[in-house]
């Protein structure tokens, strides 16, 4: 029983610490954010990384996801004569909820693995000291161009996801079921509200910032060579995930209510 | 030039600097000489400011820079330049993107200057026609040319060496203990390397300090280290197992390195 509780308390302290550590770095992170030199260049090489590249995975994600949601909308609404609203039903989803989070959970498999792997291979081959050593604050440097990047990019890509998707479900719903092409973007647009696509774009941007700072975290303060690279990057893909999962809930909660 | 003073600094339980004193002159080569897991790149990374310590001081030109934010120490370490143990270069950057970074972060400078710059300070560490290359592309010894390269492309007044012999062939790192001399009478930059590499020590250093449990206990020119009356250098020099050090199987100074 005692056991039990020291356990508990150490997983307690120990998250607490993990907590504190992740809002020190998100805390300097913004600070460096604004003091210049401004890394312009670095911003942009980011920003192609984690926007555009992201770019293919992410449509195929949202065409598929779209038509697999009219198609199954379809024919449940079917039952009850309801498959009008088809279009409505994939759009509101797509833009409130499916576009961020399944942006934000390709994004931390791709991009936040990718930063969790260099900035790791970085620390425990000393590139980060070299970086301090070159007068060079590495937070600055290599911490705060991702930062920007995940908040500007995942809403950039989530607009498109959102578009893509509404198309496959227009796919499915006027190609293969032939309902009217009218009725499908007339039940889109009649009951889209300007809120649903922004509210869920504040959402992609606040998954954009946790992915880059979480993963960022994970590979800033690596240690243990090879093996802790490994264990970084599979930790930073866990905890953004779990992030953009956990507080999908809560910002949905408080967004769309 | 260089002066650390009642250094202490731990690492959760184990504590590595212990009280530690030295003194390095202008325009001195010291080396510092202590088993793994001594302290040794604490040390270095103490003067240049990536650690500081627990209890202590540590004074760059007479500046306690342990007191200083993080603003003036950048700027302090501009006068520094330093040598990794595995080069430290950059991966994402070609080699004379590597070396001429200091001056493409600090210094408003075309980027055809500094490739000319950073291709020259290749040929003082005896490169040629690697510029474009990519740092995996290296050798081991050539990576540590081009580290060296980096480290004295800003014209540093302080150069620091970590371990730099180690894992290179014993020819290659002769060849970098030449070169290292040759920095010293080139540039007349203060220097100070750690090693545990007794060659090395004796061909680079004005003067060799020994670290044991956390403080210097011998300070000496290569001659007088040679020839010390002192039972713990004496079996570190020598390099044998018997004697006052305690061989510690488990210690790992990667452990220590990390800030």
């Amino acid at each position: 029983m005692t056991k039990l509780i020291e356990n508990l308390g150490r997983t307690i302290i120990s998250f607490t610490a993990e907590l504190g550590r992740i809002i020190m770095l998100l805390l300097e992170t913004i600070k460096q954010t604004f003091i210049p030199p401004y890394e312009i260049r670095n911003t942009f090489v980011q920003m192609l990384e984690i926007g555009i590249r992201s770019l293919p995975v992410v449509l195929v994600t949202a065409v598929f996801t779209g038509m697999v949601f009219a198609l199954q909308t379809y024919t449940g609404f079917k039952r009850f004569g309801a498959e009008s609203v088809v279009g409505t039903v994939v759009a509101l989803s797509m833009t409130r909820e499916l576009g961020p989070v399944l942006t934000g959970l390709i994004v931390a498999g791709r991009a936040g693995a990718a930063m969790a792997a260099e900035l790791g291979t970085m620390r425990v081959t000393e590139q980060i000291d070299a970086l301090e050593t070159l007068a060079t604050n590495p937070v600055k440097y290599l911490i705060v161009p991702r930062f920007i990047s995940g908040l500007t990019m995942l809403p950039a890509v989530t607009i498109v996801a959102d578009i893509i998707g509404i198309i496959g479900g227009y796919v499915v719903t006027v190609g293969i079921f032939h309902t009217s092409s009218v009725v499908y973007w007339k039940r889109t647009w009649d009951f889209l509200e300007a809120s649903d696509i922004y509210n869920g774009l504040i959402k992609a941007c606040f998954f954009g910032g946790s992915i880059a700072l979480v993963s960022c975290y994970r590979g800033f303060y690596t240690s243990g060579g090879a093996e802790g690279v490994g264990k970084a990057t599979t930790g930073a893909v866990v905890l953004s995930s779990m992030t953009i999962l956990i507080s999908d809930y809560f910002l949905s909660n408080w967004l769309f209510r | 030039m260089i002066r650390l003073e009642g250094l202490y600094k731990s690492f959760g339980a184990k504590e590595v600097l212990r009280g530690l004193d030295l003194e390095i002159g202008k325009g001195e080569s010291r080396v510092v000489i202590g088993g793994s897991g001594s302290g040794k790149s604490v040390i270095l990374k103490h003067i240049i400011g990536i650690l500081r310590p627990d209890k202590g001081k540590v004074f760059i030109n007479d500046a306690d820079i342990t007191v200083l934010r993080d603003r003036e120490l950048y700027e302090i370490r501009k006068k520094f330049g330093m040598l990794f143990q595995m080069a430290a270069l950059f991966d994402s950057m070609n080699v004379w993107e590597n070396v001429g970074f200091a001056l493409t972060r600090h210094r408003k400078m075309k980027l055809s200057d500094i490739r000319e710059i950073a291709i020259e300070k290749l040929k003082m560490v005896g490169l040629v026609g690697v510029e474009n290359l990519m740092p995996s592309e290296l050798s081991g010894g050539m990576k540590k040319r081009v580290g060296l390269a980096r480290a004295i492309a800003h014209e540093p007044e302080i150069l620091l060496y970590d371990e730099p012999t180690t894992g290179l062939d014993p020819i290659t790192a002769d060849a970098i203990n030449e070169l290292i001399v040759e920095m010293r009478e080139r540039l007349s930059v203060t220097s100070v390397a750690i090693t545990h590499d007794m060659n090395s020590a004796y061909k680079i250093a004005d003067r060799i300090s020994m670290l044991y449990e956390g403080k210097i206990i011998e300070t000496g020119t290569p001659e007088e280290i040679r020839d010390t009356g002192n039972p713990v250098v004496r079996q570190f020099i020598t390099g044998s197992a018997v004697g006052p050090i305690k061989v510690e199987g488990v210690s790992n100074e990667k452990h220590f390195n990390r800030a």
